[in-house]
């Protein structure tokens, strides 16, 4: 005899304001099976479980329904709490009264009354349930870091510093990212190079991470704890086991003129190269789009100068499989293109520059050894308007967010830039300032009371060049009410952070969501930040939103202490909501097999004791199935059943309602 | 091109612009394009109907638009690059709101079905050039350097303007047909003060001399346009400007139909160059004879 | 703020219902006062005016309506070509500037604007179409500013760009009923018995 006890919470207000919750329960007391029927203000509290626990006791119940919130949001609290007490945890169900009824009714009769017909129905079902035991599945314990900049630097380091194994592959020639591209850092003026540089060779040299730079993922396969990973490594056409970087081989290429990429194509760089002085690996690749040799097979001059013959020009790209327990994305972000800007020129004015540009001016390492000089012609420029949101918070044509960290970069710069050149004019254009950090406010602010940065409160409606080819900015000063023009000879853009391109694909191949914009989600905003909503995936720096260096170091520490507790322990525990086929009446059609999204469904021999074949079913493997129903959907012969959501279990949940 | 275009000429064309009127009808007869005036057309309330009364401002335009497709008009040429804003502009609304559509039927006492497509003098040229007038381009301008000024109206207003805001292109493929060198410039989308030329005479003679300034900085030859307004503020006003002490500006404000119709072998005077304040019939000079 | 005090439609109200423009989306950037050619001779910067209308109380009103701005415009787009939220200040110009004409509270020193406006708009009612010589002989009168631009006539009568004989079409009594309802809707229609004489 089914003895189940019901259980209402009020949410705060978020239930009670809509639904009378001492109705629900009162009510809830009269269905058939129904031993205890009790509201209270906040279930998920230690008290509200406690009254759970108290009751499987003290009533010997059954089962449980909870009529609260999401159960995505609690129904692995209250299961624990069941557990604790006793009974089995797939014995307790929840029933959404607040998404699914408070939140989008207004109705304080009708609410209470639907929230009724659901509790009703969870009774019902929770009547019908099995006791269900958690699946263990192994885990690998070695994690795989997407991508090398600042954010998969330090998770590969606080991973393999925890003492399990790492795989840190970046799409680049170099570890670094961004963060290498940096003069210095805000609000501290650090040099970027001198605090990254130690990281990227201690990234390289612990025996717990493997590095594969130049190398891309194509493909993931697998679960939690159990990824099976597909990475191409490019070919560098340069032998690393031979090669000494001693850098003779760059010196001597004839293909001199490409942009470089490092130098956001302020500078130049060679067909065979290392992004920069400090990369690490330290040892070059060939570009094979620029290269001579590759593209018209003559030249050849690297492989002549090379003294130990580490020049393989008919290197291939290669594809390795990885099995990794654990995915830490940190694939970082890059500057929206503000060509889409007509009225700024459109990317055609060349000393219209963006942030990264003006960081490869400001640096010692730069193009310029750090003299801020304008790109048309060299000259020091004496005067320079920065830009703020430059495609943020524009909805129409660039982003509607903000970019977060420009307001912060901008100041440093017009810090940077009065340091360099000290009778020079920096004028900044901003909308606000955002500066709510440590020491964010005060730098701002010394930036404007003491390096002399000229801030505007406007947006700039138009650049161009003038006869004498300086530049005329025509802005706002919306706080004199007037407009203003400004006559420079630089203009540095700050434009709006926005994901890697590709983001998207490498979302949709991991089976994480991401925004309209590519920005990663989630599992959940406030609580959750660096879990993605598929196990085992987790988030570090600003592919998930923009992001500065302290923040991204920190969530990508987090993502670190997710995976390590991940790793903790040798077999995962994963829910038993899984297909199972019935082999007495499975005709062996096969539809299962092929609807499965997840491979998850094989055919299995039926053999007798002597080994002869009997006949081949269709089987569920327990560990990949991901409990979505399709396979149950599709069967002819109504021969599989998922469990937790049983056939018997759903139809007991419709009758309910008649 | 056998379908007849409808032409809705403007009032400017009858007067101040009377030289964008003249070398539209020649070009035309050169391209073989059978243009038809609108019968009883009126004017379109330009900025004076726009400023005071929004009814007024798409009731004028619309007994136009129902006129022509009255008259089994699909497609008109404005080259007046005001006239083609309004209308343009209305005939977007109308399509957009069927209550003001609706409402103006009541007004006029017109139906209109909303079939009549509005072309601009840029998109005109762009047309005959598509149907042969290059290969009649037999006298090209010998790399006359010309800024082509879109203004406002030709560049500006979503759902009228078929061409990039900030940085438009449409005149281009016209002008480097006719042999010209289309100078990179500053202030092709710059607005010249427009429709308050007489009673904010100050403020035109400011935007207008920027403007003028900044083609003579690109050493352009001449100023390129497609407007009667910016046409009057630019060519008639150049002197005002001189003697209010700016400039001194000596440059020729030309409309793309008469470089057009100079490449096509027109005679100047037919085209109306001599019609302008400051001397265009110099761009005429440039006239080299393409040897067969 | 007025909105507070009565029930009546605000002024933000009644520019979203004529122009669909709802100034509230408005951040204040200042783009559009950025890129305004006419700006030096506003007394309101057109981001000024979007945060009055914002405002909205009498003080704003009032400040709005008198405002030299609205006869400044020249309704250019470049604003609204320019503004990152979508909006369409220049429609929001267009609006007030009617409603300013509507109450009657066009400032002194742009009586000249309304004047060549309204001078326009009579030469075309009468006779359908825009003619230069009674256009400016009216707005002359109007505005009593003989002697600008009197320098040009001659010139342009010299280029056949000056036509004596004022344009008049046929259905210029259709014209002028078309005026008489846009201005004056609440009248009932005099010209009725003319209707069939001058349809074409």
């Amino acid at each position: 005899m089914a003895r189940v006890g019901v259980f209402i919470c009020h949410c705060g207000e978020n239930i009670g304001r809509t639904v009378d919750c001492a109705a629900v329960a009162k009510a809830a007391e009269a269905f058939p099976g129904v031993v205890k029927s009790v509201d209270y203000k906040y279930m998920c509290s230690d008290p509200g479980q406690q009254m759970i626990k108290d009751a499987i006791r003290d009533e010997r119940l059954t089962g449980v329904v909870v009529g609260a919130c999401s159960p995505r949001m609690h129904e692995p609290t209250f299961r624990r709490a069941a557990f604790e007490a006793g009974l089995n945890p797939y014995l307790l169900e929840m029933a959404n009264l607040r998404e699914h009824c408070s939140w989008v009714h207004e109705d304080r009769p009708v609410a209470t009354e639907k929230a009724i017909d659901l509790m009703r129905v969870m009774v019902e079902k929770v009547k019908k349930n099995a006791e269900l035991r958690p699946i263990r599945v192994p885990v690998e314990p070695t994690a795989l870091v997407i991508g090398g900049g600042i954010a998969g630097i330090q998770a590969a380091l606080d991973i393999a510093g925890g003492g399990k194994k790492v795989i840190l592959v970046e799409r680049s020639p170099s570890l670094g990212g961004h963060m290498a591209r940096l003069s210095e850092t805000f609000p501290t003026l650090d040099c970027s190079q001198c605090i990254l540089t130690p990281r990227m060779v201690e990234a390289a040299n612990h025996p717990n991470i493997t590095l594969m730079t130049y190398s891309e993922v194509t493909k993931v396969d697998g679960f939690i704890g159990n990824f099976e990973v597909t990475v191409r490594q490019k070919a560098r056409y340069v032998d690393p086991e031979k090669c000494t970087g001693c850098g003779a081989c760059f010196e001597k290429c004839p293909a001199k003129k490409i942009p470089s990429e490092f130098d956001a194509a302020l500078g130049n760089r060679t067909a065979i190269y290392r992004p920069f002085p400090q990369a690490v690996p330290n040892k070059p690749v060939i570009d094979a789009e620029h290269c001579i040799m590759l593209t018209k097979g003559k030249c050849g001059i690297c492989a002549k100068v090379c003294p130990t013959g580490a020049i393989k020009y008919d290197d291939k790209d290669r594809e390795v499989i990885v099995k990794v327990g654990a995915i830490v994305v940190a694939t970082g972000f890059e500057l929206w293109d503000h060509s889409a800007y007509g009225e700024y020129g459109a990317g055609r004015l060349e000393d219209v520059i963006n942030g990264f540009q003006f960081e490869r001016l400001a640096s010692a390492s730069g193009p310029t050894t750090g003299e801020i000089r304008r790109p048309s012609d060299g000259r020091i420029a004496e005067s320079v308007v920065f830009i703020q949101c430059c495609g943020s918070r524009d909805p129409k044509r660039g982003v509607p967010y903000c970019s977060k960290i420009c307001c912060m970069y901008t100041a440093k710069h017009a810090i940077l830039y009065r340091h360099k050149v000290h009778h020079g004019r920096a004028v900044v254009f901003y909308m606000d300032v955002r500066a709510g950090g440590k020491g964010y406010d005060e730098f701002v602010r010394r930036a404007i009371e003491t390096e002399g940065a000229e801030y505007i409160r406007g947006r700039v409606s138009r650049i161009y060049r003038r006869k004498d080819g300086r530049l005329v900015v025509k802005g706002a000063d919306t706080l004199a009410g007037r407009p203003v023009e400004i006559v420079a000879d630089m203009v540095v853009l700050a434009d709006a952070i926005v994901p890697q391109p590709g983001a998207s694909r490498l979302a949709q191949m991991l089976g994480v969501s991401y925004d309209e914009y590519g920005f990663y989600s989630e599992a959940h905003p406030k609580l959750r930040p660096v879990e993605t909503a598929k196990a085992g995936v987790f988030l570090a720096g600003a592919c998930q939103a923009p992001k500065d260096i302290p923040e991204s170091v920190a969530q990508a520490s987090a993502a670190a202490a997710k995976v390590l507790g991940l790793f903790s322990q040798p077999e995962l525990e994963r829910e038993p909501i899984v297909a199972k086929v019935n082999e007495v009446t499975c005709v062996h059609c096969r539809a299962c097999i092929q609807a499965c999204p997840y491979g998850a469904i094989e055919d299995k021999e039926i053999k007798d004791s002597k080994g002869n074949l009997i006949r081949t079913v269709a089987c569920v493997n327990e560990g990949e199935c991901q409990g979505c129903g399709t396979c149950v959907a599709v069967c002819r012969s109504g021969s599989i059943d998922l469990d937790g959501f049983t056939d018997e279990e759903v139809l007991a949940e419709i009758a309910a309602l008649e | 091109m056998t379908t007849p275009i409808g032409y809705y000429p403007g009032c400017s064309l009858h007067g101040t612009g009377r030289e964008l009127d003249q070398s539209i009808r020649a070009l035309a007869e050169v391209a073989g394009v059978d243009l038809r005036e609108i019968k009883d057309w009126n004017c379109c309330g330009a900025t004076a109907a726009h400023s005071l009364n929004h009814d007024l401002a798409v009731a004028l335009p619309y007994r136009t638009l129902a006129l022509a497709e009255d008259q089994g008009l699909a497609e008109v040429l404005a080259p007046c690059a005001a006239c083609f804003s309004r209308l343009k502009g209305t005939a977007v609304r109308l399509a957009r709101d069927p209550k003001l559509a609706q409402k103006m039927t009541e007004i006029t006492e017109r139906p209109y079905r909303g079939t009549v497509r509005i072309l601009s003098i840029i998109e005109f040229i762009n047309r005959l050039l598509d149907a042969g007038l290059e290969a009649k381009l037999t006298h090209p301008l010998g790399g006359l350097k010309v800024a082509p000024y879109y203004g406002c109206l030709l560049a500006r207003g979503e759902d009228i303007v078929d061409d990039d805001p900030e940085q438009p292109s449409g005149m281009e493929r016209a002008l480097v047909a006719a042999g010209c060198e289309v100078v990179p410039w500053n202030f092709a989308v710059e607005c010249c003060g427009g429709g308050l030329s007489m009673s904010k005479t100050e403020a035109v003679l400011d935007l207008s001399d920027a403007i003028l300034s900044d083609a003579e900085d690109a050493q352009a030859d001449a100023i390129v346009t497609g407007c009667p307004m910016c046409h009057s503020n630019l060519d008639m006003r150049q002197r005002t400007i001189n003697a209010a002490g700016r400039g001194p500006h000596d440059l020729p404000v030309v409309y793309l139909s008469e470089i057009l119709g100079l490449a096509a072998g027109i005679e100047p005077e037919r085209l109306g160059l001599d019609r302008h304040f400051v001397d265009a019939m110099r761009v005429a000079e440039r006239m080299t004879e393409r040897s067969a | 703020m007025a909105h507070t005090e009565t029930h009546e439609k605000t002024l933000a109200d009644k520019i979203l219902e004529r122009t669909g423009v709802d100034v509230r989306e408005c951040y204040q950037c200042g783009k559009c006062t950025a890129g305004c050619p006419m700006v030096q001779f506003m007394d309101l910067t057109p981001s000024q005016v979007m945060r009055l209308v914002q405002i909205g109380d009498r003080e704003a009103v009032q400040t709005l309506l008198s405002s030299q701005t609205l006869w400044s415009c020249v309704g250019c787009l470049t604003c609204t070509q320019r503004c990152p939220k979508d909006l369409d200040p220049a429609a929001v110009m267009d609006a007030l500037r009617e409603i300013a004409y509507q109450e009657g509270l066009v400032p002194d020193a742009q009586r000249n604007v309304l004047k060549f406006h309204q001078a326009f708009l009579k030469t075309v009612e009468h006779t359908g179409r825009m003619s230069e010589v009674p256009l400016t002989a009216l707005y002359k009168t109007l505005s009593r500013d003989f002697f600008s631009d009197v320098l040009l006539a001659p010139a342009m009568l010299l280029r056949g760009k000056l036509p004596l004989v004022p344009r008049v079409i046929g259905g210029r009594k259709e014209v002028r009923r078309i005026f008489k309802r846009c201005l004056d809707p609440e009248r009932p229609d005099r010209a009725d018995e003319e209707t069939q004489e001058d349809r074409p």
